[in-house]
């Protein structure tokens, strides 16, 4: 009796899961339900919305992606980040927060870094995209990619991509003559020969490392700017002599 | 996200014809706050009208010496104008402390004055949210509320709106043009964005079916003199604690004209008009500087966790002025 009685919440539990998930499977029932449940409290419940999008579920879009065009079909709510990976193989770009908060799928756009997970597919038709796997030339890396290498700029290597991307357009930025929130004159901003420590570092502060690898990074961004960046041991040992001092 | 319908708009007026002829039709551009919303369900469109590719990219001079900027052009294109930079640098200074780079090249002027809070409570689903779900509750109100507004809060919401350039662009009297199913108008700025009252779930007086075609900003002969400073929890890439636009146009020492807007107190920017008329004749120095502050929180009513905002508030105030005074520069 006792476990009959235990038995039938749960039993009701699982008839609800699998009626739910049969709904789920149905276009039309599943967003019925979110209407009716945001209804709650209104003096009438909201008429019939019509469910299906005003387009076909998926639409062509020709993505120019590393100097190759790639025509495929997808749904307009798919992120430029997931078609890369999961569509085109290019799982160079990470997913990390997928929110615009890390950084770790930074890619170029027509020059200018950009989150690739806040970017929908189907508004990047004819744009030029340059991930991490379209910046070396055949075996030669690029300029920066040899400096995150010779400066240790990585350690579980996650969010390398999006650095070593965000790097690259930081370094055509200061070319362009952008400014920085620490700028601290707006008509000079900083050429590539005076490219202060501290401007590297808020100009980098759209991604994250949780390894902590931001000495070798910024250091990295100091090789491929031309200068020539403390060595890590010195870091090191730098760090000591004051403890010590 | 649920899935939508994706269509680019032709023109204009075929934005605002798809948009007016579906209530749930939504505008996308740079898409940095719509895309992370819809991720969460925020926002559930029927369809995406996408004006990214309208020619509305363009920062001309006005007649009257001001400027004008498309409400397509992107955050990174206004601060690295060398008008913006030379006239108006607040403005410039205010778009680089806000996000990150990467979000900067693809955020619209037109969508930054758009974008919704990031009240913690509106954005977790978990929670009632009148500005989410009218008539459901405000659990920040007696919440976790240290990021929540000093001013203008209403017992419905005690939301902050978020942008940085908005603040700027409060304290220089831009006017926001906008296009819609009745024609154009133009809206001052003070009057674009809403205190939270009983409808916290509107943030702005558009109307349905409106664009934001441009923004304007009127010549002002001292905006070079100006400070945007900004106060949050990290050094970089977060949102204010408390931001000050800091506009003083100075004959020697003395204070000619004053132009003071607050960041991260209120559902909109906040001007402080008391404090500007105070500031105007006076000498250039801390005194009156401290004044002034205390004019400018005079009315604040903080919240249970947030009082720490009003002192805040006051020192980085009397910081900007002292900065602004001098000329201006990094705060």
């Amino acid at each position: 009796m006792e476990n009959q009685e235990k038995a039938v919440p749960k039993a009701s539990r699982r008839k609800f899961l699998s009626q739910a998930l049969t709904a789920a499977g149905s276009v039309v029932v599943a967003p019925t339900l979110i209407e009716s449940a945001t209804a709650i409290g209104a003096e009438a419940p909201p008429s019939p919305v019509p469910v299906a999008p005003s387009t076909a579920g998926e639409i062509s879009v020709t993505l120019h992606i590393n100097g190759a065009k790639k025509t495929l079909s997808v749904e307009p709510r798919v992120t430029l980040l997931d078609t890369l990976r999961e569509r085109l193989e290019l799982t160079g770009s990470k997913k990390g927060c997928d929110h615009g908060q890390c950084g770790a799928c930074t890619v170029l756009i027509d020059g200018q870094r950009a989150y690739s997970c806040l970017c929908l597919a189907v508004m990047q038709e004819g744009k030029e995209i340059v991930t991490i796997e379209g910046l070396a030339k055949g075996e030669v890396l690029h300029p920066v990619q040899e400096a995150f290498i010779h400066q240790d700029g990585f350690q579980c290597g996650y969010c390398t991509p999006g650095q070593i991307c965000a790097s690259v357009a930081l370094l055509d930025e200061i070319k362009r003559g952008c400014a920085s929130a620490i700028t601290p004159d707006l008509s000079s901003p900083p050429q590539l020969s005076n490219l202060s420590e501290a401007e590297i570092k808020e100009r980098l502060s759209g991604n994250l490392c949780r390894c902590s690898a931001y000495n070798g990074i910024v250091a990295a961004v100091q090789q491929a700017a031309g200068h020539t960046p403390p060595s890590a041991a010195a870091l090191v040992l730098g760090a000591t002599a004051k403890e010590g001092a | 996200m649920n899935n939508f319908g994706y269509v680019r708009a032709a023109s204009v007026k075929d934005a605002i014809d798809r948009s007016a002829g579906d209530p749930k039709a939504m505008i996308i551009a740079g898409g940095t706050n719509l895309v992370d919303r819809m991720k969460v369900f925020l926002d559930e469109p029927s369809q995406l009208i996408d004006i990214s590719r309208l020619e509305l990219k363009k920062i001309e001079k006005t007649a009257d010496g001001g400027l004008r900027i498309g409400a397509l052009v992107t955050n990174t294109e206004v601060a690295d104008h060398a008008e913006v930079r030379a006239q108006y640098p607040v403005l410039a200074r205010s778009i680089l402390s806000g996000a990150s780079q990467q979000i900067r090249n693809l955020a619209t002027v037109g969508g930054n004055l758009l974008q919704r809070t990031r009240c913690p409570y509106y954005y977790d689903t978990a929670f009632a949210c009148n500005k989410r779900m009218p008539g459901s509750g405000c659990p920040a109100a007696n919440g976790v509320n240290r990021g929540h507004a000093i001013f203008g809060n209403s017992e419905h919401c005690v939301a902050v709106h978020p942008s940085d350039m908005c603040v700027a662009l409060a304290a220089l009297d831009a006017v926001v043009e906008v296009e819609g199913p009745k024609g154009p108008r133009k809206i001052a700025f003070g009057e674009f964005h809403r205190l939270p009252g009983d409808t916290p779930n509107r943030d702005t007086n558009l109307e349905p079916g409106e664009l934001i075609t441009a923004v304007t900003i009127p010549a002002s002969p001292f905006a070079k003199s100006s400070v945007y400073l900004k106060l949050r929890d990290r050094a970089s890439y977060a949102f204010a604690l408390i931001s000050v636009a800091a506009v003083l146009d100075m004959s020697g020492k003395k204070i000619k004209t004053a132009r003071l807007a607050l960041g991260g107190v209120a559902h909109k920017p906040w001007r402080t008009t008391e404090a500007e008329a105070f500031l105007q004749g006076k000498a250039a120095d801390t005194a009156t500087f401290q004044k002034a502050a205390e004019l400018a929180l005079k009315g604040a009513k903080p919240l249970s966790h947030n009082t720490f905002k009003v002192t805040l508030a006051k020192r980085a105030i009397v910081r900007a002025l002292t900065i602004s005074a001098k000329g201006g520069g990094v705060a």
